[in-house]
Parts: structure tokens; sequence; C-alpha cells
């Protein structure tokens, strides 16, 4: 494809609640932020996508609550619902499309003002599913049990990546979770939904972040140290969960392979180098890295026993400390994204690792119905 | 935050605007949801369609295949009996449940089905619970053309 590159990142710090900002106080925070990082002014960017979620905001139109403080106004403003690398992949086509050289793109939301059970019920079908009462919770713990049963990854391993994210997380000063655990805090801690215990979960977080996309023929104008796109793809899978094979997460397979193919990488799991990835519930941080080819199908689980996706280990995996130590929903694979380019920009501080190429990721959807990944790299 | 707002909240409690979202909303269930469930509550027929590319049946039904993106035109009867394929058991009173925990979901997907359908398990102790098990409908006598026709599953007979 045509080149583009992020040219510059800002983020709120994630927060279990946020009590004194609005949603447009986060968006102002986080553009800034962007806007500082890539040497711009607003009037810089020639357009906006702000992804939201009008559930999660209490409101019609959401995107509309942040609009005037992502400087949208009388700009070419579009809002994307889902993720917020969903919101980044539309960045991204309106930067090569050659009728805007610089895209802003915002993610927000604020999990603390809602009731997450009541909001996450509604994203099954209205007509057959969610009068049963299952939420995102339940569902996930169902396709958990379902890759264990295929893989026979077993409770602990699921806890180690608990252990590892939230030991990641002390180190990454905008997190919300930073703790020294132990497995057996872990297998200790309450059962919410067979198999997944409180800290298999992530927790419920307020948070806001932007990025700023820009096509070749503008980096150079500005100040901001480029990372540069060089695969990006999304798919998606079927709605109703008993359509697919739980176990499985085909559609990443297959964007993942496209992202890959885009970035002329033939193996994957030699080549990408740090990966930060949608871990919502532990067993995720496994699936996915087998589904996006990063380690064989079953192998996640005793890989991570060895120590591989560690900080220091040979494929650092989410050395944030990913979701488990903070999800703000729609934002988090926005800040997965920010994440990398930290990392291949050299300022991810006492997490950074050795890395020049890296995988970010997002999901929207029930059990990961929809997946985007990106492979980024230091340079052009 | 602004430089001149920065003591806003000083020793004050943040102000909370409360609000509660009731919008009341119906759906049309549609010609293929229709059918569905007026033959589960007048014959406890559960009732799947048929992808004539395929082949693949489809419980609950659907009026086209996603997968050929065609028009699904047979209805064949499935079940009621069916193989847990995934399941969870709800140990904590989250606030979408109508039931006391522990509730139990499972994926069954029925005999002669292709799909599986998203329901509760019940008669069975939660511990004996396991993918692959065999189950079945129980029904409900109900006037309401809807999923509550089938009141749960249980280990089969």
């Amino acid at each position: 494809m045509e080149r583009a590159a992020i040219i510059g990142t800002g983020m709120t710090k994630i927060e279990s609640a946020k009590r004194t900002e609005t949603f447009a106080d986060m968006a102002w925070e986080a553009v800034n932020k962007a806007l500082d990082d890539a040497g711009m002014t607003i009037d810089d960017v020639d357009n906006v996508v702000t992804t939201s979620n009008d559930f999660w905001d209490g409101r019609t139109i959401s995107c509309m609550a942040v609009g005037d403080a992502s400087g949208a106004s009388h700009k070419n403003v579009s809002c994307v619902e889902g993720d917020g690398t969903f919101g980044a992949f539309y960045g991204l086509s309106r930067a090569l499309s050659g009728s805007y050289g610089t895209t802003l793109v915002t993610a927000h939301s604020k999990g603390s003002e809602s009731i997450s059970s009541l909001i996450t019920n509604a994203s099954f079908d209205p007509i057959y599913d969610r009068w049963l009462g299952m939420d995102m919770v339940s569902a996930s713990a169902m396709q958990a049990n379902a890759y264990m049963e295929r893989t026979g990854t077993t409770s602990e391993q699921l806890a180690m990546v608990s252990v590892k994210n939230h030991g990641n997380a002390v180190k990454n000063p905008l997190s919300q979770l930073p703790m020294s655990i132990s497995v057996e805090d872990v297998l200790g801690s309450e059962m919410i939904s067979d198999p997944l215990h409180k800290l298999d979960c992530s927790p419920v977080s307020d948070a806001c972040c932007a990025i700023i996309i820009a096509n070749e023929s503008r980096v150079p104008a500005y100040s901001g140290c480029p990372v540069w796109i060089k695969g990006a793809a999304f798919c998606s899978d079927a709605f109703f969960l008993g359509d697919r094979d739980l176990s499985r997460a085909k559609a990443l397979t297959e964007a993942a392979a496209k992202a890959f193919s885009m970035a002329g990488i033939t193996n994957p799991s030699k080549e990408i180098q740090v990966a930060e990835i949608y871990d919502a519930f532990t067993y995720q941080e496994l699936m996915w890295l087998e589904e996006m080819g990063l380690c064989e199908s079953g192998t996640a689980g005793s890989m991570l026993e060895k120590g591989e996706f560690d900080i220091d280990g040979r494929l650092p995996v989410n050395p944030s400390g990913g979701l488990l130590g903070g999800h703000p929903v729609i934002a988090a694979g926005l800040i997965r994204i920010v994440e990398i380019v930290k990392q291949l920009r050299k300022e991810a501080g006492e997490y950074q690792v050795d890395a020049k190429r890296g995988l970010a990721h997002g999901v929207n959807g029930l059990c990961g119905q929809s997946h985007c990944v990106w492979v980024l790299d230091s340079e052009g | 935050m602004g430089p001149g707002m920065k003591n806003t909240f000083d020793g004050i409690e943040p102000l909370v605007h409360k609000s509660q979202i009731s919008v009341p909303y119906h759906w049309w269930a549609g010609e293929t949801a229709s059918r569905f469930f007026v033959e589960l509550r007048d014959t406890k027929k559960i009732m799947g369609t048929r992808c004539d590319g395929c082949g693949k049946t489809f419980v609950p039904p659907r009026k086209t295949c996603p997968v050929c993106f065609t028009e699904n035109t047979k209805w064949v009867e499935c079940g009621p009996a069916g193989t847990v394929t995934s399941f969870t058991v709800v140990r904590k009173q989250q606030e979408a449940l109508h039931h006391k925990v522990p509730v139990i979901f499972a994926l069954v997907l029925l005999d002669g089905a292709d799909t599986a359908l998203l329901h509760r398990l019940d008669e069975v102790s939660p511990e004996d619970v396991k993918i692959g098990m065999k189950v079945e409908a129980s029904f409900n006598e109900t006037k309401d053309a809807n999923m509550t026709a089938i009141a749960y599953f249980k280990p089969a007979s």
C-alpha cells in the first residue's frame, strides 16, 4: 500500500473512575497531547475520526460529545462505532485517499458511569438471545471453556497471564491496576463465571486515546517522530455465538494473515518483536496469540510458562500491562497502537523492550467477533 | 483542565448528574422467527432453516445463509435432544441475570442442526456439566410465542 505513518499519540491515564472529567475533558487532554507530540496545531489536522459507542456513553450520536474538544468543528468528522483500532483503520483509509493528508483519530469511553453487565447484555440479539441474561463476562467464560477443552490450556496458565500483565503494569504510570500478584492470588480470587476468576477479568475503566496519522507526503512537515504503518487489516466472523467454533478465531487468523502479507512478513513468530494484544480476559491473550499465528495452536500456555512472553522474553506480549492493567472499552485497541508506537520510538520508559517491529490488535463484538491487526515499524 | 480551573474540586465532592435511560422498544420478530416461535409454542417442535447451497441447518433459524449469501428456503425439525458444545456456570450475581446464581448457560447443538442454540441448563448440578454431554429441551406451557417456550435444557433421559 501507499505509505502512511503515525506521527503523534496522546492518552489520558486509565482510571477506575474519572470523577472530575467529562468525555470532552478526556478528549481535550488526549488530543492536545497528540498534537504536541506531532508538533502540530489543530489547523494542521485535515479531518477527524472519533470512535465511541452510544450505549456505553448513555446518549445517541455519542461522537458529538467529543467533536468540539477534538477540534472537529468546521472539519470533516466521522464516527466509528466499535474498537479504536477500527476507527484508526478508517482514519488510515482517509489519510491514504488523496483527499486528506492527516487524520486525527480519537477513542473514548467511561465504564464507570454505567453497569457493564446490562450494557453488554444489550449486544445480544434482542429476539433470540438477549432474554437469557448473558453478558460479556459469561459469553467470554463460555469461550474460555471451549478454548481450554480444545487445547488443554489450564487455569494455572490463564492465571500466569494475569500475573505477568498486572506485573508489567507496575512499570506503566498510565495503567490502572499495577499489581504484584501470584498464580495463587488469581486462582483464589472470586469465581465470576467458570472458569474465569475476578483476576482473570480486565477491570472497568475510563480513558481517552488519540493518534494522528499522516500520509508520507505530509510526514516531513512536522517534528513528530514517525512510526510507519506496514500492514493493517480487519475481518469479521458470524454474529451468533452458536454459528462459530468458539474455540477458534477465524476472523483473527484471516486479519492477521492479511496484515502480515501487506507488511511482507512470512514468519510472524520470528519477525514480530513486540505485541500489544486484546487481553480483556486472561485466556484471550493465549488464544489470540495462537490464532494470529504468533505461535502454534495450543502452545501459548506452555510458552508463557517458559517466560517467552515476558517483558524480557523472546516475544514480549503486553509489556504495558495490557487490558488487564486497564480496559477502557473502545479506547483499548487504540491504546494498543499507542503502546507499540512508544516501544518503537524507545519512549516506553521502564517497560521498554528492544524492538523495531511490533503488532497491535483490537477486538470488537462478543467473543472476538471482529479483529483488527496492525503491523508497525520504526523504519519506513 | 486549564490552569485557571485547577482548584475547582479542592475540598468538595465532584458533582454527579444522575439519570436513567429507559426507552420502551419493540422489535418485530419478522417472518422467520415468528414461524419458529409459533411452532415452538403450539407443537413443541424446534425448527431450523436449511441452506440449499451449503446444506447447513440453522437453529435458531435465519432467513439467509451468512456463508452462501442466499435465502434459506427449507424448514427442518431439529432436536429436541442435542449436545453441549460449550457452557459456563455464572457464580456472581450479575445485573443482567434473571435467575439466582449459579446459572448455567450453554451452547446446544441440536440433533440435525449445524449451528448451536444458546440457552440455559437446569435439573443438573453445575459440577456435572461437561462439554459433549447429551441434553434435551424441557418445554414450558406458555401463551407467549417466544424463546421461553423452551424453559431450559436438561440431561437427556
